[in-house]
C-alpha cells in the first residue's frame, strides 16, 4: 500500500540548482520530485473559474520555435498566461539551404531585450545549450534535436504519478523509434533516476548504439517488453523513416510492433497507455487502444499545463522570487 | 654564413644517431655532425641542456586555406603557425577555392610560400578535378609544377575504379594517393563518432566501419595497382587492422594519425563542455579503444606518421549549433606537446621513434628532402624542449583561427626553436636558447 506521496517523492530541496531546463540529464531526483510536486499545486489552477495567478506578472517570456509544434507551443503559452506572464511567440522556419541569421546572433539580439526566460525548440541537439551560454535568461528546452525533451519526461512523470502513486519499481516498456527520440532520452533520465523499471523495445535499425549504458533493458520483441507492464509509452514513427531502410513498411511495422489489444493484454491489468503525441493511428498504435479504456493520452495534454507552469515557475526563482516581490 | 650549435642531444634515427653532437650549419645546408666540433669561425649557439636537436619536422596534412577561404588562414599565417609548432615544412591539401587541381592553383601555392618564406610548403594535388570524382585531374602537369602526392581529401575518392585509377596513374609519377578513407552511405549525415556519447546527446553517428570500409577498398587496391596508397588521419581500430594485414602482407600501404585521435575520445562530446563544435572533426573523436588502438599502432610502429589535420575555421563557423558547425581543428601548434605528453612521457615510444612519425616518414612517404640531418642535406632541424611546460592559449596561437579543444591544457613538452634552410624562424622565449 502506497500513500499520496511516498519517500522517494518528498522533495529533499525548494530550488532547482540551474538557471536552465536543458535536460532532464542534469537534475537530481529530488529536483524532479519538487516539479512534480509543484505541478500537483498548478494542477489546482486549471479547475477556478478565473485560471490566472500572479505568480509570474512582470516577466517576459519568449517562445523561440524553430521547429513546428502545436501541442508544445500551446502548451507553454497557456501555462505561461496563467501565471502572467508577458508572452511572446516567435516561429522561425529554418532550413539548412536558405543561410539566415545565425542562432547565436538571434539569442544575442533577443538577449539584448532582457526577457526573463526563453523557450526553445530546435531541430538541432544541443541548441539550447548554444542558447544557454549566450544568454542570462532562464532557457527552458522544449526539444532539441534528438536529444531531450524534458518537460514531456517530466509531465509523462507527472501522469503516471497521479495513476500509480509511484514511479519507483514501475515497470515502463517505451516502444518505438528509438533512435530519434528525444522523448525517449529524456524519459528514460527520468524514470531511471526515479528508480522505474525500463524497457526500451523497437526494430534494431532503430535503436540507439550502447542503449544498455543508459540503464535500461533493450529488447526487439515487443510481447517481452509489454509482459507485465505497469505503463506503455508509445513513441511517434516518423513516416519517412522508411526512406531510410530502417523499416520495410509501414503495415510490417504495425504486425511486428503496433501496439494492439492483444498486445496490451500481455500487460498488467491496470496499464496505462500513454503517447506524447501526435499519433499515427494503424502505424505505431491501434485507433482501439489509442481511444480504449487504458489511454491516458489526453491526461498528458492537461497535464502538461500544470507541469510547465511548474518549470516556468521554479525557474523565475519560485517562493524566493515571490517572497522578494 | 657558419652557426655551429653546440652541446645538445642529436635524435637522427635515419642516421642511427642519439647522443650529444654539434651540428654546423653552413648558409641554407647542414655541413658537419661531430662530437665536439671546431668553432672555426662559425657563430656558437649554445643549447641548452635537455633540449633535442632533430630534423625538422614535417606535417604531412595540413588545410591551408588559400586560395579561397582567406578568412580561415592564409599560407603565411599557416607557415607561420607551422614554425611556431616546430613544423620546418607542411603539405597541404587541395580543398581550396578553387580546388588544387591545376598546375597554376599549384604555382599561385607555391608563389605564396615563398613570399611568405616560412615553413616550407609541399602542395598536394586533387584526384579528380574539382574534387568531383568524375575525371581525373591533370596529375603530371600537377606533379611537374610542384605536387608531391594526389587526394580528394574532404571526401573520398567517389569510385573504386577512379581510385584504380588514380593509383595506377601516380604510380607512374612515383606519387602516393591519400585517402580520405570512407563510406559515404554508411557516413550518412552522421557528426560524431556512433557510440554511447552521440547517442546520450542525440548526435548522428557514423561507425568506425565507415572508416574502415574506406581503408579496406584502398588496401585492395594499392594490392590491385602495386601503387603506394596513404591513408590520411586514420581513427578507428578496424581500419588499424586492415592496415597491419595489408603491411604484413607487404603491400605499399603507410598510414598517419592525429594528435587529437590519439588524446581524446568521444566523451569530449559531452565533457567538459557538451556540444563544443571544437570536438567536431571528421573522421570523429572516436570511443577509448579505438583512441587505445591508435596509442598501440604508433607504439608498435604499424601507424608510420603523425599529422595534425590542421584545419582552420573562423569562430563564427564554429558558433553554430553541432550539427551545422564544420568538421575540423587547428592542429600545428599543439601537435609537438599533445605527442611527447602522451606518446613519449606517458612511455609509449622513444623520442627517436617520435622523429620518425613527425619527420623522417612523411619525408619518405612523400619522397621530399629533409627528415634527416644528414651532412649536405638542407638545414631544415628543429629543436625540442622535451621536458618545457607548455599551457595551450587558443587565444594566442599564430594560426588566423583559434578552433581548438585543447585551450587551457598544461602538457609537457614543447618547441625550442625552430630553423629552415639554416634560419631559425622561431624561438620559444620560454626556452633559453638564443640566436
Amino acid at each position: 500500500m502506497t500513500t499520496v506521496h511516498d519517500v522517494e517523492q518528498k522533495p529533499a530541496v525548494t530550488s532547482l540548482r540551474s538557471k536552465d531546463l536543458l535536460g532532464i540529464a542534469e537534475m537530481l531526483p529530488e529536483e524532479i520530485t519538487l516539479v512534480l510536486d509543484t505541478a500537483d499545486a498548478m494542477k489546482e489552477i486549471a479547475t477556478r473559474p478565473i485560471k490566472k495567478v500572479p505568480a509570474l506578472r512582470g516577466k517576459t517570456v519568449v517562445n523561440l520555435f524553430f521547429e513546428p509544434s502545436t501541442r508544445t507551443r500551446t502548451s507553454f503559452e497557456i501555462a505561461e498566461k496563467r501565471l502572467s506572464a508577458d508572452t511572446l511567440n516567435i516561429a522561425i522556419a529554418t532550413s539548412s539551404v536558405v543561410k539566415g541569421e545565425t542562432l547565436a546572433d538571434t539569442a544575442m539580439n533577443l538577449e539584448a531585450m532582457r526577457p526573463d526566460m526563453i523557450v526553445i525548440r530546435h531541430s538541432s541537439s544541443g541548441a539550447c545549450h548554444l542558447l544557454s551560454r549566450i544568454c542570462r535568461s532562464a532557457i527552458i528546452n522544449a526539444g532539441d534535436g534528438m536529444h531531450e525533451h524534458p518537460t514531456q519526461a517530466l509531465l509523462d512523470a507527472f501522469t503516471i504519478r497521479e495513476h500509480k502513486k509511484r514511479l519507483k519499481g514501475l515497470k515502463v516498456a517505451i516502444v518505438g523509434d528509438l533512435l530519434h527520440s528525444r522523448v525517449l532520452r529524456s524519459n528514460i533520465h527520468l524514470l531511471t533516476k526515479m528508480g522505474a523499471d525500463v524497457w526500451v523495445c523497437g526494430p534494431p535499425t532503430l535503436m540507439p548504439t550502447e542503449i544498455r549504458r543508459f540503464g535500461v533493458t533493450p529488447t526487439s520483441h515487443v510481447e517481452d517488453a509489454v509482459a507485465g507492464a505497469d505503463v506503455i509509452m508509445m513513441l511517434r514513427i516518423q513516416l519517412e523513416r522508411m526512406e531510410g531502410a530502417y523499416f520495410p513498411s509501414l503495415r510490417e511495422y504495425f504486425s511486428v510492433f503496433g501496439m494492439t489489444e492483444a498486445r496490451v493484454k500481455l500487460a498488467n491489468p491496470d496499464v496505462m497507455i500513454m503517447h506524447p503525441g501526435p499519433m499515427n493511428r494503424g502505424v505505431e498504435i491501434a485507433s482501439e487502444v489509442a481511444d480504449g479504456p487504458y489511454s491516458v493520452i489526453l491526461e498528458q495534454v492537461a497535464n502538461g499545463v500544470a507541469v510547465r507552469m511548474a518549470v516556468l515557475y521554479l525557474l523565475a526563482g519560485g517562493a524566493d522570487y515571490e517572497e522578494a516581490a | 654564413m657558419k652557426r655551429l650549435l653546440k652541446g645538445g642531444r642529436v635524435v637522427d634515427p635515419a642516421n642511427g644517431i642519439d647522443g650529444a653532437r654539434d651540428v654546423l650549419i653552413d648558409g641554407d645546408r647542414i655541413a658537419r655532425i661531430g662530437v665536439d666540433l671546431p668553432v672555426d669561425g662559425a657563430t656558437v649557439v649554445e643549447i641548452p641542456d635537455g633540449l633535442v636537436i632533430c630534423p625538422g619536422l614535417i606535417d604531412m596534412h595540413v588545410h591551408l586555406r588559400e586560395p579561397g577561404q582567406e578568412h580561415k588562414e592564409t599560407i603565411a599565417s599557416g607557415t607561420a603557425s607551422a614554425v611556431a609548432g616546430g613544423f620546418t615544412a607542411v603539405a597541404c591539401m587541395p580543398n581550396t577555392n578553387p580546388v588544387n587541381d591545376d598546375a597554376n592553383v599549384t604555382a599561385y601555392i607555391l608563389a605564396k610560400a615563398r613570399e611568405a618564406n616560412l615553413a616550407r610548403v609541399y602542395p598536394i594535388g586533387a584526384v579528380s578535378r574539382s574534387s568531383k570524382g568524375e575525371l581525373l585531374a591533370d596529375i603530371g602537369d600537377l606533379r611537374k609544377a610542384g605536387c608531391v602526392a594526389i587526394t580528394d581529401d574532404g571526401h573520398p575518392v567517389a569510385t573504386a575504379i577512379l581510385l584504380r585509377r588514380a593509383l595506377e596513374y601516380a604510380g607512374m609519377f612515383d606519387m602516393p594517393v591519400i585517402e580520405h578513407c570512407e563510406d559515404p552511405s554508411l557516413k550518412g549525415d552522421g557528426v560524431a563518432h556512433e557510440g554511447y556519447y552521440a547517442a546520450t546527446l542525440g548526435l548522428r553517428g557514423m561507425p568506425g566501419a565507415c572508416e574502415a570500409l574506406g581503408v579496406e577498398r584502398g588496401v585492395l587496391l594499392s594490392e590491385l595497382t602495386g601503387s603506394a596508397f596513404h591513408v590520411a588521419h586514420m581513427s578507428a581500430r578496424a581500419s588499424l587492422r586492415a592496415v597491419r594485414k595489408g603491411k604484413e602482407a607487404g603491400f605499399r600501404v603507410t598510414c598517419e594519425v592525429a594528435p587529437h585521435h590519439f588524446t581524446l575520445t568521444d566523451e569530449a562530446l559531452a565533457t567538459p563542455l557538451a556540444y563544443d563544435t571544437n570536438t567536431k572533426m571528421n573522421p570523429p573523436l572516436r570511443e577509448a579503444e579505438d583512441r587505445d588502438a591508435m596509442l598501440a599502432g604508433i607504439a608498435d610502429g604499424t601507424v608510420d606518421a603523425i599529422a595534425t589535420d590542421h584545419a582552420p575555421h573562423h569562430y563564427d563557423e564554429k558558433k553554430v549549433e553541432f550539427d551545422r558547425a564544420p568538421f575540423g581543428i587547428v592542429g600545428l601548434e599543439t601537435a609537438v606537446s599533445l605527442s611527447f605528453d602522451r606518446l613519449v612521457h606517458a612511455g609509449r615510444v622513444r623520442l627517436s621513434r617520435l622523429v620518425e612519425l613527425m619527420s623522417l616518414n612523411p619525408a619518405r612517404i612523400l619522397k621530399v628532402d629533409g627528415g634527416t640531418l644528414s651532412e649536405g642535406a638542407p638545414a631544415d632541424i628543429t629543436i625540442l624542449a622535451p621536458d618545457l611546460k607548455v599551457r595551450v592559449e587558443a587565444a594566442k596561437l599564430r594560426s588566423r583561427s583559434k578552433n581548438t579543444p585543447f585551450d587551457g591544457w598544461e602538457l609537457r613538452g614543447g618547441v625550442a626553436a625552430t630553423i629552415v634552410g639554416g634560419r631559425p624562424l622561431f624561438v620559444n622565449p620560454d626556452t633559453r636558447i638564443s640566436f
